[in-house]
């Protein structure tokens, strides 16, 4: 596959939220505010993007006998360097995502595009692949947060935004319920431009 | 039938290669408004019966207007008007505007979807859209109703595929929306009077201090505070009777929730939970409305005739349960409804493969 085509599928025609329904549960817990969200997002791309090239430079070597236990070593390893990292330098927003930093370990898309493609493929191709699908997920999260907390709590980034039209928040975008339909409603737009997805 | 002419002559215009063809099914929305369409089915089983989707939906309208009419009186008394027409009035230009946007918006995305898909318009929204108004407090804003009826019309129903394929009760959606989403419109003790007047419901007195300060023929009658649909259980069992009569709403449903409730209020009340007789809970609050008309609905709830009285029975007694144990809902007939709306058909799943294992059993006796 072309490197290019390697970077824009996972943002778009393969999504791995919107169209293999990956890593859902942490895109309902934490796309309350932009903020959270857009760091969770460059975490797991982090995280995805160098499990798959540690991943793939090992492949050769490594027994496929006791290949998980290995991948779940580097993800944990990787994880904690970037728990680790959010603790030192953005505390507030380390704080607010709590237990979902943890909890990258196991987000489907992280094992997912180790098993499915840095197993198989070349360093470079399966870094790129990785750091796709990672943006291909922030990228959903950002979208999710951004409507959860412009109508949720009037505001972008905690800048004012709809207050000051004298706006009602709508406090069911603040319920993870809202989120689910929310990503319900952009699976929805995406099949119905990308018709092929459509099931018959 | 100079109506029936002027629709024929119409009709080429809007069917296949006329000039508003895109208007098809609005067209036809109105011509089977106005005329029983003498179409039959042409293949496969089908239950044969005189009455349409439209006739049924019209007969549930009817059976809502006792309810409605007295809501609208009712808004009035609670305000301190005096006498009944001036009363009458006074809640009829208080609920008019809520019932307009209602049909409006959602008449509107539904004739939206139903063009674009090319499907027929059907008539499930002419109840919904009345149910709506009905069960929200008197003093909502408009935006909300309009925007809880897009949700429940586009969310609720739409995205399963319209009428008849809706999982959960629209209008009990539409409620569900605006409590959740804007609490402090939706409850509390402001929102139940068009005026400034502020007064705990008796749900919430019952909640709190055990008693009411309405007499029992009050609350049945249905002069005690409350959304407009729901207060009146007098004018609800005249709406019962017509659907019962007419056979569109299942009795075996309505007895079950009546029966789930009043069971679950005597547990509690001989438990010691609750210091006011069982009875209570069907006259006040949304129980009477919500066993007559929502949890009746026969799109959401269960199908087989077992699964109606255990559906029925957990209806009411889940929405004792969350009255009486939960003190942050004093109503839960929405909410056990919508959870049992969910559980309908896992309780048909299992209805149905229990008849199918006991009938194999009888094949294997007979050998």
């Amino acid at each position: 596959m072309k490197l290019s085509k390697n970077f824009t599928n996972p943002l778009a025609a393969n999504n791995p939220v919107i169209v293999q329904i990956l890593g859902i549960c942490s895109a309902l817990a934490v796309t309350v505010k932009l903020e959270p969200a857009l760091v969770m997002g460059l975490s797991v791309t982090f995280v995805t993007a160098f499990s798959n090239l540690v991943m793939s430079l090992l492949r050769n070597g490594l027994p496929s006998r006791i290949r998980i236990i290995v991948q779940l070593v580097v993800i944990a390893t990787l994880v904690i360097v970037v728990d680790q990292f959010l603790r030192a330098y953005m505390y507030d927003v380390s704080k607010q995502l709590s237990v979902y930093v943890g909890l990258i370990i196991t987000n489907c898309i992280v094992m997912g595009r180790v098993e499915a493609f840095a197993l198989g493929n070349k360093p470079w191709d399966s870094f790129v692949d990785g750091l796709a699908n990672g943006l291909g997920y922030a990228f959903i999260l950002v979208l999710v947060a951004f409507f959860r907390e412009l109508f949720g709590s009037g505001t972008l980034f905690g800048f004012d935004v709809l207050a000051r039209f004298g706006y009602t928040n709508n406090a069911l975008m603040l319920f993870p319920p809202m989120a689910l339909i929310i990503i319900g409603c952009i699976i929805w737009v995406h099949r119905s431009i990308n018709k092929d997805l459509q099931e018959k | 039938m100079g109506l029936r002419k002027f629709v024929d002559k119409i009709k080429p215009t809007f069917s296949e290669g006329g000039k508003l063809s895109f208007l098809h099914s609005t067209f036809e929305g109105f011509e089977t408004f106005l005329f029983v369409p003498n179409t039959t089915t042409s293949k496969g089983a089908h239950i044969r019966d005189c009455n349409d989707i439209k006739r049924v939906m019209i007969t549930v309208v009817v059976a809502l207007l006792p309810a409605l009419l007295f809501g609208m009186y009712n808004i009035g008394y609670q305000a301190g008007i005096e006498g009944i027409w001036p009363a009458f009035w006074f809640g009829l230009l208080e609920m008019l505007p809520m019932i307009i946007v209602s049909y409006v918006v959602g008449l509107s995305i539904e004739f939206a979807f139903a063009q674009k898909r090319k499907h027929e318009i059907n008539e499930g929204f002419l109840v919904t859209g009345l149910l709506i108004p009905m069960v929200m407090p008197v003093s909502v804003p408009l935006w909300i109703v309009a925007l809880s009826t897009a949700f429940a019309v586009v969310i609720g129903k739409e995205v399963f595929g319209g009428t008849g394929m809706n999982v959960f009760n629209p209008a009990l959606l539409a409620r569900a929306f605006a409590f959740f989403a804007y609490t402090p419109q939706m409850s509390g003790e402001a929102v139940w009077y068009a005026d400034a007047k502020t007064g705990a419901t008796a749900l919430e007195q019952l909640a709190t201090t055990g008693g009411m300060e309405w007499s029992v023929l009050d609350a049945f009658i249905g002069l005690i505070p409350g959304s407009a649909g729901e207060t009146s259980t007098a004018a609800i069992l005249i709406g019962a009777a017509i659907l019962l009569f007419t056979g569109v709403a299942s009795w075996r449903i309505m007895l079950s929730v009546f029966v789930g409730g009043l069971a679950f209020g005597y547990l509690f009340d001989a438990v010691g939970l609750t210091t006011y007789p069982a009875y209570y809970h069907l006259l006040v609050g949304g129980f009477a409305f919500g066993a007559v008309f929502m949890a009746t609905d026969p799109v959401t709830s269960a199908q087989t005739n077992c699964g109606k009285w255990i559906y029925g029975f957990m209806v009411g007694a889940l929405a004792v349960l969350i009255r009486v144990i939960n003190p942050a809902y004093p109503e839960g007939m929405m909410l056990s409804i919508l959870f049992m709306n969910a559980l309908a058909p896992l309780i048909d799943y299992f209805v149905v493969e229990r008849n199918i294992a006991r009938r194999k059993k009888l094949i294997k006796n007979v050998k």
